[in-house]
């Protein structure tokens, strides 16, 4: 046994209790899985092992011995590299730079970079990581930069790799590689520990598998030994629903018709190249891609919120020379954001403020600049009752509730407004199954009342489960459409890293 | 005949572009090196005038400037210490603190001036800083008298700007230093003690700040006067976001404004100008303005400056 982590306590002020009584027991040399659905605990559980949060109680042996970590700094000198889910490098400086930080005494001339950057090299041949020592952070892809996360553990020497949700930033086939480095690792005897809460990586890469509900654990078994459906069982605590009912589409009306956008990101440089689409009533259409090409400023664009240019956009048969809220408004428009927190609400608000963010200057919300609040009550216990929203008080505020409930505030508010063109941006990301389920039926039933909806997602089972047609979009540009067949998304994957799909199948 | 003058003049103008640059350099090093590492010290105006009152009052008691200096330093430490306690353990917002640093500076170093030497206000004075020839290079034509004729403060001044360049950009501190100011969090998962970190880089704007203060009254001129420093801290933080954030940049930043403050000097005293003078002494300050409006939108700034780092409980 390399590493037990015993009777593992960890509670976050207002009383969040993030792990509950976890042991987890990892040998010598194995990839072990740690499953579980968003809010488990599983991140927790490893920032304590790596040194970033102390537990409240609890024990960790490792290699035999009884060991306490503070911070960081004692579990690195235990040999412990944990790859976080957020990326720990610092965009300014180089690969190299990255992977010697904190790691030389001060004083250190950085002249002697030189031989870093040789072994860098040599480390990358001998894994298969390729990443140019020289390059700064911020010129790398996603994946490279996950590789500099890698490589960061394998130069300072690693006995034990964490790594949180590897895959849920890379293209299919990208998963596969990681997949098959950490095999590679795994068999020169480094021990992996492998967060996910995807059952088939849990089959593809684990030799032991471990449950985490709640904060709490349900259980640890061999990989070989267990089926899809008993883990699913185990992380859900319910059978886990599947496919969802759905009618074909056969609308001909367009409700949006895009021609030539472009939109550029923060820095100015141009994030959507020259892309155009048309959505018709009665369909989801799907834009899949690696989240970072272009889909959050397509979406900021369409909503109005950042500026955009094109050549022609026509929403609802009306021309718009520039979009704005009001005309967006005016033509019957929803949005259920991104960033649920920070765009879709406003955390110390009340559930029931939230209700009417956009509408609290109109009947019978307000009256003469006053709100009323016996309108604004009756309508947010309305909209809780009718989407099942978990909350005992709608003047509670809404940063208490958990994050499906959140996202089932914004989608009933959305909805609730019956929207001719809805925009739904990663409506699933780090919800639980339940609000997942529910927030895919009233995207559906709004597209089976005739509005015409636009899903931008990175989860290709989601844009699978719910489009009509998918776009798939890379580097700026829409590089192609498949029908949502199974089948295809191993085709999609390989668009999503950009490979033109003729000369890849030929 | 009329070419020399023109020379003599020109000359003179730049002996003063440096030394009115040093208070800069001094304060805006520092600057530099705090906000590298992510802490925004905006409490220089009020650190520049205790470094300028202990330095004179040290000097003037004890007769020693290097006493005065000893203090100085001192001074700059615990302003810094305390500022950091402030900003970087209890996390307290760094404009609120560093404004109620300046109204403490300019509020602690006038009562206690006033207290110390009462009736005597403006009249006292000290043996300041003299200038010291460099051999040979002193003799050089022209930049001889501007560049190595100066005192002692002024060369440190210099010998400070090279050092925060080494240190930021040669060793393994300054990637320590940099990384904090950038992913305070990335650091810390590498080992590195982000407080610790601040902390120092606190110190040396202190420290930098004081001895900037100090040179006004201990080496520019031999008076200590109320609100000496005349918002050249301010100004600094604009020099150093001129400077982008950088050493050299920044360097560059305080001898244009030390250019900018010797040519209103000299312009104030040209006789038959009928332009009122409080026009010149806006002229920095108008360029100010100027300065941070033609960078608007390209500074490339550290993205955790002025965000205090919440360690994982
Ligand atoms: N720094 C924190 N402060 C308060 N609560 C936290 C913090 N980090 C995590 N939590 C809570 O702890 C629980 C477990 O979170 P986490 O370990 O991140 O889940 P996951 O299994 O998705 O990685 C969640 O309810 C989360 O909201
Ligand atoms: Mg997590």
């Amino acid at each position: 046994m390399l590493l037990s982590m015993e009777k593992i306590n960890k509670i976050f002020p207002g009383n969040v209790v993030a792990t509950n009584n976890v042991s987890l027991e990892v040998r010598q040399g194995e990839i072990h899985c740690l499953l579980g659905e968003n809010g488990a605990g599983k991140t927790v559980l490893m920032n304590i092992l790596y040194g970033m949060y102390q537990p409240d109680s609890g024990q960790i042996y490792y290699k035999g011995q009884p060991i306490s970590i503070h911070s960081p700094k004692d579990s690195i000198e235990n040999r412990i590299g944990m790859v976080h889910q957020h990326f720990m490098l610092v965009e300014t400086l180089t690969v190299a730079e990255n992977i010697i930080l904190g790691q030389w005494k001060p004083w250190k001339n950085l002249k002697e970079m030189e031989k870093v950057h040789e072994r860098i090299k040599n480390l990358g041949e001998e894994y298969g990581l390729f990443v140019n020592p020289n390059a700064l952070i911020r010129e790398l892809s996603v994946g490279e930069q996950q590789r500099v996360e890698i490589l960061k553990a394998l130069y300072r020497g690693t006995d034990l790799l964490i790594l949180d949700e590897p895959t849920s930033v890379l293209t299919p086939q990208e998963t596969v590689q990681l997949l098959n480095l950490l095999r590679g690792l795994a068999d020169k005897g480094l021990t992996i520990i492998f967060i996910t809460h995807k059952f088939e990586e849990v089959f593809q890469v684990s030799d032991r598998v471990t449950v985490l509900r709640d904060g709490q654990l349900v259980g640890t078994t061999d990989t070989a030994q267990t089926t899809f459906g008993e883990l699913a069982k185990w992380m859900v605590g319910r059978e886990v629903f599947m496919d969802l009912d759905r009618s074909k589409s056969n609308s001909k009306e367009v409700v949006l018709s895009v021609r030539g956008l472009q939109a550029t990101d923060e820095r100015g440089l141009l994030a959507v190249k020259d892309v155009s689409f048309d959505v018709h009533a009665n369909e989801i259409v799907g834009i899949a891609g690696v989240s970072g090409n272009g889909q959050t400023e397509l979406a900021l664009g369409l909503a109005g919120l950042i500026e955009i240019k094109y050549d022609r956009l026509e929403l609802c048969g009306q021309e718009l020379k520039k979009i704005t809220a009001k005309n967006l408004d005016r033509i019957g428009f929803g949005h259920i954001p991104e960033d649920r927190q920070g765009m879709g609400l406003i955390l110390p608000f009340s559930v029931a403020e939230n209700f009417i963010l956009g509408e609290y200057n109109s009947e019978p919300y307000s009256h003469y600049g006053f709100l009323q609040n016996r309108q604004i009550i009756n309508h947010a216990q309305l909209l809780v009752n009718k989407f099942s929203v978990r909350v005992s008080n709608v003047k509670e505020e809404i940063t208490n509730l958990s994050g499906g409930n959140q996202q089932k505030v914004v989608v009933a508010r959305e909805l609730n407004r019956n929207p001719n063109f809805l925009l739904v941006n990663q409506p699933t990301r780090g919800i639980d199954i339940g609000a997942t389920e529910f927030v895919y039926q009233q995207i559906l039933k709004q597209r089976d009342a005739g509005s015409a909806v636009l899903l931008i997602s990175t989860d290709l089972e989601e844009v699978f489960k719910l489009s009509d047609r998918v776009l798939v979009m890379f580097e700026g540009q829409i590089i192609g459409e498949v029908p949502p067949d199974r089948e295809q998304i191993f085709k999609v994957g390989l668009m999503m890293a950009g490979k033109q799909v003729e000369e890849e199948l030929a | 005949m009329e070419d020399i003058q023109w020379i003599v003049g020109l000359q003179g103008i730049l002996v003063a572009t440096i030394r009115l640059a040093t208070p800069l350099i001094f304060s805006g090093i520092g600057l530099v090196i705090a906000e590298q590492a992510g802490v925004v010290n905006i409490g220089l105006e009020g650190i520049m005038l205790l470094g300028a009152f202990t330095g004179w009052t040290i000097g003037f008691y004890s007769g020693s400037l290097i006493l005065g200096l000893a203090a100085v330093i001192i001074v700059g430490l615990i302003s810094g210490l305390i500022f950091a306690l402030f900003t970087v353990t209890i996390r307290a917002n760094q404009i609120v603190v560093g404004v109620a640093f300046n109204m403490l500076g300019i509020g602690l170093s006038g009562f206690l001036y006033r207290t110390l030497f009462g009736r005597e206000i403006g009249l006292l004075k000290l043996e300041s800083f003299q200038s010291i020839e460099i051999p040979f290079l002193s003799n050089l034509p022209f930049i001889g008298k501007i560049l190595f004729q100066q005192n002692i403060l002024v060369y440190s001044s210099f010998v400070f700007c090279l050092l925060a360049i080494y240190v930021l950009y040669h060793t393994a501190a300054g990637l320590a230093i940099r990384s904090v100011g950038e992913h305070p969090r990335a650091a810390d998962t590498m080992g590195i003690n982000v407080f610790l970190v601040r902390y120092l880089c606190v110190l040396m704007s202190g420290v930098g700040a004081a001895l900037g203060g100090a040179f006004l009254s201990i080496a520019y001129t031999n008076i200590f006067v109320e609100n000496i420093v005349s918002g050249r801290g301010y100004i600094t933080l604009a020099i150093v976001a001129f400077g982008r954030w950088k050493p050299v940049g920044t360097l560059i930043g305080a001898l244009i404004f030390g250019l900018f403050y010797a040519i209103q000097l000299n312009l104030q005293s040209l006789r038959g100008i009928v332009i009122p003078y409080h026009v010149f002494q806006a002229l920095p300050y108008f360029m100010t303005i100027l300065a941070l409006l033609s960078m608007r939108g390209r500074a490339i700034r550290p993205k955790a400056l002025g965000k205090p780092y919440e360690p994982s409980a």
